[in-house]
């Protein structure tokens, strides 16, 4: 190796002044990986998404989920997408920007999905997350609760549950919390 | 020969680099010429100034390197003291690469040590590329993903995908957690890169938020429900620092408060700082095992003294004291440090030809694709709001879009294989470029 680094010493001094183009940032292993999931996207009419930081930030974008059946339907839900460099090592980090009445989904905008946290597995992509989110639309949950109340009213009181979710998306109080219309 | 072994202070390096034996290394040339020569065209940069990099540093200086680097981001802590031997007391506070860089010195006749106090991606990569190698003591997935991606961006492969020997930069790479440890060597193009093995990586540990919320159990769930969701709901916007003993405090008395409410015991502060920033107990001996394993290979590399271990050292410490080498294989589709598919092509060709060549390459048939260069994304055919975006590219010339470079790596996803088994992959490309006269030769274009 030590001949090499001679060889080396004398091959810098050249190329300095060669062409060189300097080499610019890499793209790390995890965009690419990205990269891939993002442009095999097959979402269903009901789910859309938008890159606020233009075309060539793959990293952080947003899903809008527009659910037509269910408790949700007709409601508009957007959620933020911030994915790590070591994607898909790391599951993607998912909030909600919009403020919902729903049993696993807190004020704060953290969602309660298995496939978000312990069961997050690298051969998942983005397809299965945005799908994971829909039907938590679909099909709310009132056994692993992060919202306990609307756990609680959901599992003794449908009826009444579909009265505070349509209460919450039109604009109005659920018990003493003002959610903003999301129709 | 070679017999000159004085009862000098280099003596044992002496008998591994002047004289010769059974398990030196094929370009081995033992000599004073070799000893002088590491002194004066080594260079080496040992990546962390912490536990692994103190002992790095004082290991590669006794081994005769004279031209060491080191690079760390951090500030000394009163914790570091058990094992960052170098580090004192009334250190506490300053900036570890500094510190380090100026003990060893101290010590070492003949050494020079130029420390970096910055974060590794601050740098240039230029300056990654100046150094013959480069000792890893880091302690995380992500840095080390970084430095593998630079460190492999160096590489170039021949027009048979054979690497070429003077862009291969080598690494060693050292890792520890308590009792346990690894000490890897990786030769890009040779042996797996970082990636190639990423796989051998556990999921970390993650609890369903619902538990944390609702049904904590362990003084882990608690002091995790004060640092996921509580810190939000109380402090709107502000984000979290694990660094900052306040923030560190409020997160500890947030988790006592909610123990004592679901009387679980065993919420203590150090308990806190290790869920929360993910650490485990260092030990100095297991540093001091990895880093002596590191600089031994480091030695080897430089020298040819010997074999390097192939490729992957496992250490045990806990009952007992067991290693094992294991020769892990390199991933040929590794996008890192894989030789990607070599495509000539003219410098007129548009995007769009260049994307219908790839479904009638015999190595690709790629149907529906997306093409990214250094991060830009060319062309993507999904989701509709990308392809809109990305569509007026497709008429330019490739060679323009990837800013007139006469050769460089793309990378591009879709559909392979014949209709009826299509399956979904991502691949990498090495693009030459061909002046309409003849192939631009790539030797010349090097400088060799």
């Amino acid at each position: 190796m030590i001949r090499l680094f001679k060889v080396k010493e004398k091959q810098r001094e050249l190329a300095e002044n060669s062409d060189g183009k300097p080499p610019v940032k890499k793209q790390s292993a995890g965009e690419l990986r990205l990269h891939k999931d993002i442009s095999e996207l097959n979402l269903p009419k009901t789910c859309s998404i938008s890159f606020p930081n233009g075309k060539d930030d793959l990293m952080n974008f947003e899903v809008i989920i527009r659910p037509d059946e269910g408790y949700y339907s007709g409601g508009l839900f957007t959620f933020t997408f911030q994915i790590s460099p070591i994607y898909p090592h790391e599951a993607p980090k998912v909030k909600c920007k919009t403020k919902v009445y729903h049993p696993n989904i807190d004020l704060e905008g953290n969602v309660c999905l298995n496939i978000l946290r312990e069961d997050w597995k690298p051969v998942l992509n983005i397809n299965t997350v945005i799908y994971g989110l829909y039907h938590l639309f679909i099909e709310p949950n009132h056994e692993d609760p992060l919202n306990a109340d609307a756990a609680a009213v959901l599992r003794d009181n449908p009826k009444l549950f579909e009265t505070n979710v349509r209460r919450a998306m039109t604009g109005g109080y659920v018990g003493n919390t003002y959610f903003s219309r999301c129709v | 020969m070679a017999k000159q072994i004085s009862c000098s202070r280099s003596r044992d390096l002496d008998k591994l680099l002047l004289r010769s034996g059974n398990l030196v290394g094929p370009t081995f040339d033992p000599g004073t010429d070799l000893r002088n020569d590491l002194q004066e065209y080594a260079k080496v940069l040992v990546v962390g100034a912490g536990g692994l990099g103190c002992e790095l540093l004082k290991d590669l200086a006794f081994s005769g390197f004279k031209n060491l680097e080191v690079i760390d981001m951090d500030r000394i802590d009163v914790s570091n003291l058990n094992r960052q031997f170098l580090f004192r007391f009334h250190d506490v506070g300053k900036p570890k690469a500094e510190v380090a860089a100026e003990r060893v010195m101290e010590r070492v006749n003949g050494v020079n040590i130029v420390p970096h106090f910055c974060r590794i991606e601050d740098k240039e990569l230029d300056f990654y590329n100046d150094f013959s190698i480069i000792a890893l003591g880091l302690d995380s997935v992500e840095a080390r993903s970084y430095i593998n991606s630079v460190v492999c961006s160096f590489l170039e492969y021949d027009a048979d995908d054979n690497p070429r020997e003077e862009t291969i930069k080598p690494m060693v790479d050292g890792g520890t957690e308590g009792f346990k440890g690894h000490a890897r060597v990786i030769m890009p193009g040779i042996t797996p890169c970082f990636e190639c093995t990423i796989w051998l990586f556990p999921p970390q540990v993650k609890f369903p938020l619902c538990t944390l919320a609702e049904t904590p159990r362990t003084a882990a769930h608690c002091i995790e429900y004060a640092h996921l969701i509580k810190w939000d709901e109380v402090h709107d916007g502000k984000t979290f620092d694990p660094d900052d003993p306040e923030h560190m405090q409020w997160i500890y008395s947030e988790a006592v408060k909610r123990a004592e409410l679901f009387g679980i015991p065993g919420v203590t502060y150090t308990l806190t700082q290790g869920v929360v920033k993910n650490i485990i107990p260092a030990i100095a001996s297991t540093n001091a095992i990895i880093s002596a394993a590191c600089a031994l290979e480091t030695l080897k590399i430089a020298s040819g003294c010997s074999k390097t271990l192939s490729n992957y050292l496992t250490y045990n410490g806990v009952d007992g004291l067991h290693t094992k080498v294991t020769e892990f294989e390199k991933d040929k589709d590794c996008l890192v440090c894989g030789p990607g598919i070599l495509i000539e092509l003219d410098t007129t060709i548009s995007l769009k030809k260049f994307i219908d060549q790839l479904e009638d390459h015999p190595k690709l048939l790629l149907s529906r694709v997306s093409v990214s260069y250094r991060g830009k994304n060319l062309y993507m055919q999904a989701p509709a709001v990308l392809e809109e975006m990305t569509r007026s590219n497709l008429d330019k010339p490739l060679h323009e879009l990837m800013d007139k470079c006469p050769k460089d790596i793309v990378h591009v996803t879709g559909a392979a294989g014949k209709s009826g088994s299509k399956q979904s992959c991502l691949r990498k490309l090495r693009v030459v470029f061909k002046v309409n006269d003849g192939v631009i030769d790539m030797d010349v274009a090097n400088g060799a």
